[in-house]
Formats: structure tokens, C-alpha cells, sequence
């Protein structure tokens, strides 16, 4: 059977993803230009027996989201910007709680109301660094229409799988992007559903370190009964002040990502085997970034394009290779300086790295990327 | 018989970490006595709340309960409800909570009219936080950050919540803590969103500051400063001045949220069958 | 037969001394001893419950 093929807008390929993945609770607040994630979702989850609810703000839909997940359902919220910082103290409720969920950001200038329909890259570090605390953070950064459907997904699926809130942060462009796509069928891409206690009610507990760093989470009304809080706690979900267990259960939700930073992180090679000047870049302008790389190809210089898709856990263990190899390293982004400092950190010396930063409202043309490429290969 | 409250408390929790003489706790025991009048199954009973020493109640009782955000506690309570409506859904909160930073939570929850019950624990003050006004303090009255006496006009919880839409609306005290269980049970048989007010003490950071010595006269004064809306009405209104009054204050019945939500689910599945 | 008085009973490791039961009470059934309260005119009780219903601290039980 031929597969289903149709022109979509990346915010639509986003909902629609969600919904592949078995999301089935929605609440949000709108904002430009996130807005059409949530109009899908009202318009498609009753059909699926799902429900949408329109939230008071963006506090609140965090809030309902944590709340529904809780009972066992798939969840997920919409913003961008603005609405990404109301949502910042929830979204560390969900870590501290580990309660899966999924956000969506899609990407505008700022900072405050900055710039509502114009594209940006400028909330990468927000998304690590944006609620009080230490905290696991898992953000994915897609590029195109079709991987915003397969990177929402995956975010389900890294969600359920580590018991922790995970970020899709399409900038702009992207999210507003019309591109064909080939929606997959059931099947076709691994979904996975929460872990369920393997001890009755009796002995469970929401934080029972003997099942791994992750201990299965029980649904409100399954016939397990426990208490959640935002407070530091200890096994049974109960607060503590007891510093050595206050110490291993903040390791403990870090660890859960490091430990497993390959089966997180995703990133895409475009002739760096030979490369001399890498490109990092991620979004929409790793896109202008292939292309002033095949330009800068044909005229001979020996370019490549590291494409970030897993921007937090951040790819160090494949930069720092990439920093010893190349002569040179460029970080074309939309804000004014983020991700140069991750790769900095990354090539620690052992390459020249340059930024190209704007925000402006413009995307990063290729040209401009071309030029720097020209610069650094002098 | 002696009514057995520890058959609802998570053992090993008392005693709680109240102050002498606050009134949260007498009122825990009047939502527990609801509770048991109801026969609330503890598996399929959720019991929420928001930051503050009134949304520490949760913790207490053997049901499944979340303790949130500050504020955001209805908010929490609406997704879980909305997701799973077969769980009884009881939000609990103070008044800082519920009406200063939770406010905009609290009235949307009244328009929309969720099958959930609000118990909100006005203490007129933060006292969590150690005693600062709240948005139901009294003007004049002393807090910490109001020295000189609270120039900032309160709250009437319970005009806000029938402003906004609640269907069932009804204030009880610590003092009168037979009538809590009431008040309760008939909100949480109330089919819509209910909010139940209790007047209640903070004898540690508002009655120190505002010339109640004791935790007594301020139970007192809960007796003294209300009237029943029973006996309000053969009251005149030089009577009642300076009164608030008491029991079932609002009733009505409007659509149900989520009950409307269903008929969309019904609609659309039917449609797209 | 001889008059059935209601049993109270204070659990003195949760009471906190706040004296709402001892200040309640109609007929002056309970008094502070030191920071706990205690029964010193059980007699007197009408079984009313008000102690039981008012304490804050779950320390008082009337069976009646
Ligand atoms: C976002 C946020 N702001 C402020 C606080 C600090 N805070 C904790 S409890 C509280 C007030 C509690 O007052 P109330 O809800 O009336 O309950 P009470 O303690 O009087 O029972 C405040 C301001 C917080 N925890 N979170
Ligand atoms: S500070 Fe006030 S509200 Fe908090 S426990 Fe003490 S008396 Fe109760
Ligand atoms: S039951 Fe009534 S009379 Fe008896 S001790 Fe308690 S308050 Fe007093
Ligand atoms: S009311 Fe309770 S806590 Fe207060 S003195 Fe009496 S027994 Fe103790």
C-alpha cells in the first residue's frame, strides 16, 4: 500500500506526531507562532476519544499537562517564547516529580515579547537552564517537516522512557514551513509506552531505586495510591531534608540522561570525513548550512555540516572529535551567541571557532554562511 | 462511637506539622469526616494542593494526592480530573494560594465548572512564608510587610467565586467545625465546580501581630465575626455590619465541563467513524 | 445501674497545649496539666464532642 503523502505545516506535522505516538491530552494557551499545534489537537483528539482544553495560561496548561500525565495518559503542551517562561516553574515540577511530558517551543525572538512572527534560535540555553535548579534537560531540534513528526515521537518515547519532561524546539521557520511528507504507519517508527510498577500497590513506591534509576510510575487511579511533591524526597515520594539522600536523588535524576546519552543523542554527518571547516548548526539553519556547503564544495573547499537534532544532552562526545580534526569550526545561529559556547567548550582549543549570529528576523542565508566559509578556509 | 480518624491518615504521619492552635487542622478533620460520610473509595480520590501550610494537608491522608506548585494547585487538579473524571477530585489550598498568585487558576476553575471541589483555608495571612498580608487581610490589620497596618482592601473569596461562575459556593469556620463535614459533603455531591471557604486561625504569625493572645480568642472571634445565613435573615443591617456570613451561601446547576467535553468526544467519533 | 459516662481520651504525644479543647468545653470537663490537657471532671461531660471536633492536633477522643 502506498503510503499516505501530504503538503504539511511543520506545527501540524508536530500535533500530528504527538498523536502517532498515542498523546491523547492536550492543554495549552495560545501564542504566536505556536498556535497551530493546539488548534490540530482540538481539532483531532475527540475524534481519537482524546481531550483538549484550553487553558487560562501557560502556567496552568504546564500544570494540567503534569496532572493528566499522572493518571497514566500521554501528554502535551504548545508554546513559544513568552509562554515558555510562565511555564519554566511547572516544567521543573516535572523533573523533580519525573513525570513525563512533552513540550513544544516553537522559537521566536526575544527576549519579552521580541519579536512574535520572527524566527529564532535563542531558547536552547532556556531550555537546559530555564527552571531554578539542577535537572535533567532533553531538547531536540528538528530541521524539517517531516522530522518534526519523527522528532515529537521520539520525544514521547524519551519522555515515557526516562520519566522526564523532554523539549521539541523547532524554530520558527520550521515550525511554519509547508513541506511534504510521508506519514508513517503504525509501526513504522518505535513507540513506547510507560514502564507499569511490577509490585502491587502495597509495596510501591513512586521513587523505589531497587527498579534502576527509573523507577516505574503508577497511574492515579489504577488502584495504586502514593503522594507526589515538588519538595526534595525520598523513596516514597515524601519529603526530606536528610542531606545525604537529598545529594544521591539530585545525582540520580542527572544520571538517568548521562548514563544514557547515546541512546539520546541524535545528529546528522554531511561530509565531514574529509572535511576541513565544519559547520555546527541545527534547525532551519542547518539547512542554509548544507547549502553553502555543497556551494562551498563545488568551489573546491573541503566543507562539512555537523547537524545538531539532540541539542540537550549536548553532543560533546561527537564534537570534541570533530574540534581535533578540522581546521576550523562555524556556528551559524539565530541569537546572538549560544551554541558557539557549547562547541567552544566541545573543541576545547583544538579548533578555531567562529559565530555567525543574528536576530534581525531574518534566517541565516547561505551566502552569509559561505563567505565565513571562504574566510576560514584563507 | 468515637469517629476514627486514622483510618484515613497514612500512618506514622501524626503528629502534623501545624502549629498549636491552627485551625488547618481541625478543618482536615472536617474534610475527613466528609470523606467517610461520602464513603470516598482512597484508590480512585485525588487530593490536591498548592504551596503553603494549608496545602500540606494532602500528605496527611491515604488517597492518591500531589502536592504542587504555589498557586497552581487547580490547575493541576483540572488535568487530572479532565484525564481520568472517574477519580474524585478535592483541591485543597490557603488563601495566598488560592486568590493571590493562584487567582487566575481559581476563577477560571468557577467558570468552568469541573466536577471538583475547592476547600480553600483562609487565614487572612501567608503564614507559611511567616506572616505576611494576604489578599484576604483585613485593611488596617498588622502583618510583616504591613507594619503600619494593611492598606490594601481584601477579597471576599466567596462574592469572587459566585462572580466567576462557581455553582456551588459555601463558607463554614474553624469555630463551627461540626458544619465543615456539612458544607462538604454537599459540595462534593455537588455536581460542578464547588468551593468551600473556612474561615480558620493563624494564632503563630496573624494573631500574634493583631492583639489575639492566644489561639482561643481567636476561635472566638471566628464565632464572634460570623453569622449563619439562617439566622442573618430576621438579622437588620445595622446588625450585620461588620458580619460575614456563613453556610450555603450559592447553589445552582449549569453544564458540567467535562460532561459537555464528552458530547464534542461522541459527536466527532460518530462523524468520523 | 450506674451512670455511663463517655470515655475521653487524650493522646498527650499529639497534643500541642493550644487549650481549645479546655476553653470549650461547656461544663469544664478538661484542664491543662502542664503543656498537655487531661480529664479532671469526667462527671461533668455531656458527651458533646465539642473538645474532640475543635482539637486541631487529633488528640482527643470522646466515645460515648
Ligand atoms: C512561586 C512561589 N512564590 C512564593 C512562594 C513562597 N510561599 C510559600 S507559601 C506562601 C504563602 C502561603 O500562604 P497561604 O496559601 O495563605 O497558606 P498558609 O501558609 O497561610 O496556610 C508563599 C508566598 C513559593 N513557594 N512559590
Ligand atoms: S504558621 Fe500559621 S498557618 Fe502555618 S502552621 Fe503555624 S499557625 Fe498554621
Ligand atoms: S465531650 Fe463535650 S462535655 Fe465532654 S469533655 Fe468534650 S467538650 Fe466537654
Ligand atoms: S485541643 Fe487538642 S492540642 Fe489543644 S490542648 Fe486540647 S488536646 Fe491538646
Amino acid at each position: 500500500m502506498a503510503k499516505k503523502i501530504a503538503l504539511l505545516q511543520g506545527n501540524e506535522a508536530c500535533a500530528y506526531g504527538a498523536l502517532y505516538a498515542g498523546c491523547r491530552f492536550f492543554a495549552g494557551y495560545p501564542i504566536t507562532p505556536s498556535t497551530e499545534v493546539a488548534e490540530v489537537m482540538a481539532r483531532e483528539l475527540p475524534k481519537l476519544g482524546g481531550k483538549f482544553i484550553q487553558m487560562e495560561d501557560e502556567i496552568g496548561a504546564m500544570a494540567a499537562v503534569i496532572g493528566a500525565s499522572l493518571t497514566g495518559m500521554k501528554t502535551l503542551t504548545a508554546t513559544s517564547g513568552p509562554g515558555f517562561s510562565l511555564k519554566q516553574e511547572n516544567i521543573g515540577y516535572a523533573c523533580i516529580t519525573e513525570v513525563p511530558c512533552v513540550i513544544i517551543n516553537v522559537m521566536r525572538g526575544g527576549p519579552s515579547t521580541g519579536m512574535p512572527t520572527g524566527p529564532s534560535q535563542s531558547d536552547v540555553m532556556q531550555a537546559k537552564w530555564g527552571t531554578h535548579g539542577d535537572h535533567p534537560a532533553i531538547c531536540l531540534v528538528p530541521a524539517s517537516v517531516q522530522e518534526l513528526f519523527t522528532e515529537t515521537v521520539r520525544a514521547f518515547n524519551l519522555s515515557e522512557k526516562y520519566r522526564t519532561p523532554v523539549t521539541v524546539m523547532p524554530d520558527e521557520i520550521v515550525g511554519h514551513m509547508r513541506e511534504r511528507i510521508e506519514f508513517p504507519e503504525p509501526g513504522d517508527l518505535p513507540v513506547v509506552n510507560r514502564a507499569v510498577p511490577s509490585v502491587g500497590p502495597e509495596e510501591y513506591l513512586p521513587y523505589d531505586t531497587r527498579f534502576g534509576d527509573i523507577p516505574p510510575l503508577a497511574a492515579f487511579g489504577s488502584g495504586y495510591r502514593f503522594h507526589l511533591t515538588g519538595l526534595n524526597k525520598t523513596a516514597d515520594g515524601f519529603p526530606t531534608n536528610k542531606a545525604e539522600v537529598v545529594q544521591r536523588e539530585g545525582e540520580r535524576q542527572l544520571r538517568k540522561i548521562e548514563d544514557n546519552i547515546d541512546d539520546i543523542v541524535l545528529y546528522e554527518e554531511y561530509l565531514l570525513d574529509d572535511a576541513e571547516i565544519a559547520i555546527v548548526a541545527f534547525g532551519s539553519t542547518a539547512r542554509s548550512a548544507r547549502y553553502a556547503v555543497n556551494e562551498a564544495r563545488k568551489a573546491g573547499i573541503k566543507a562539512g555540516l555537523f547537524r545538531i537534532i539532540t541539542y540537550w544532552p549536548f553532543p560533546d562526545k561527537q564534537l570534541a572529535p570533530l574540534a581535533a580534526r578540522v581546521k576550523a569550526i562555524i556556528v551559524p545561529e539565530m541569537n546572538l551567541g549560544m551554541t558557539i559556547h557549547e562547541v567552544k567548550r566541545c573543541a576545547a582549543g583544538n579548533s578555531k571557532v567562529t559565530g555567525i549570529f543574528r536576530v534581525d528576523g531574518e534566517p541565516i542565508n547561505p551566502g552569509q554562511i559561505l563567505d565565513e566559509i571562504r574566510e576560514a578556509g584563507k | 462511637m468515637a469517629f476514627d480518624y486514622e483510618k484515613y491518615i497514612r500512618p506514622g504521619k501524626l503528629p502534623h506539622i501545624w502549629c498549636p492552635g491552627c485551625g488547618h487542622g481541625i478543618v482536615m478533620k472536617g474534610l475527613i469526616r466528609a470523606i467517610d460520610t461520602l464513603g470516598l473509595e482512597k484508590n480512585s480520590t485525588a487530593i490536591v494542593s498548592g504551596i503553603g501550610c494549608a496545602s500540606r494537608l494532602p500528605g496527611y491522608l491515604d488517597f492518591c494526592t500531589l502536592h504542587t506548585t504555589h498557586g497552581r494547585g487547580m490547575a493541576f487538579a483540572t488535568g487530572i480530573k479532565f484525564a481520568r473524571p472517574e477519580l474524585q477530585v478535592i483541591c485543597v489550598g490557603g488563601d495566598g494560594d488560592g486568590v493571590a498568585i493562584g487567582g487566575n487558576h481559581f476563577i477560571h476553575a468557577c467558570r468552568r465548572n469541573i466536577d471538583m471541589t475547592y476547600l480553600i483555608m483562609n487565614n487572612n495571612i501567608y503564614g507559611m512564608t511567616g506572616g505576611q498580608f494576604s489578599p484576604t487581610t483585613p485593611m488596617g490589620a498588622r502583618a510583616s510587610t504591613t507594619p503600619y497596618g494593611n492598606p490594601d482592601p481584601p477579597f471576599d473569596i466567596a462574592k469572587l467565586a459566585i462572580g466567576a461562575g462557581a455553582t456551588f459556593v459555601a463558607r463554614g469556620t474553624a469555630y463551627h467545625a461540626s458544619q465543615i463535614d456539612k458544607l462538604l459533603v454537599e459540595a462534593i455531591r455537588h455536581k460542578g465546580f464547588s468551593v468551600v471557604e473556612i474561615l480558620d486561625s493563624c494564632p503563630t504569625t496573624y494573631g500574634r501581630r493583631n492583639k489575639f493572645r492566644s489561639a482561643v480568642e481567636m476561635m472566638n472571634n471566628l464565632k464572634e465575626s460570623t453569622v449563619s445565613i439562617k439566622a442573618a435573615e430576621n438579622m437588620s443591617p445595622e446588625q450585620l455590619q461588620g458580619k460575614v456570613i456563613t453556610g450555603l451561601l450559592y447553589k445552582e446547576n449549569k453544564p458540567e465541563y467535562i460532561a459537555e467535553y464528552q458530547k464534542i468526544i461522541d459527536d466527532a467519533q460518530e462523524i468520523y467513524r | 445501674m450506674e451512670k455511663q459516662f463517655p470515655k475521653i481520651e487524650i493522646n498527650e504525644r499529639y497534643c500541642k497545649g493550644c487549650h481549645i479543647c479546655v476553653e470549650f468545653c461547656p461544663t469544664r470537663v478538661l484542664a491543662m496539666k502542664g503543656f498537655t490537657a487531661s480529664v479532671i471532671n469526667l462527671e461533668a461531660c455531656i458527651g458533646c464532642m465539642q473538645c474532640e471536633l475543635r482539637c486541631p492536633d487529633f488528640a482527643v477522643k470522646v466515645t460515648t
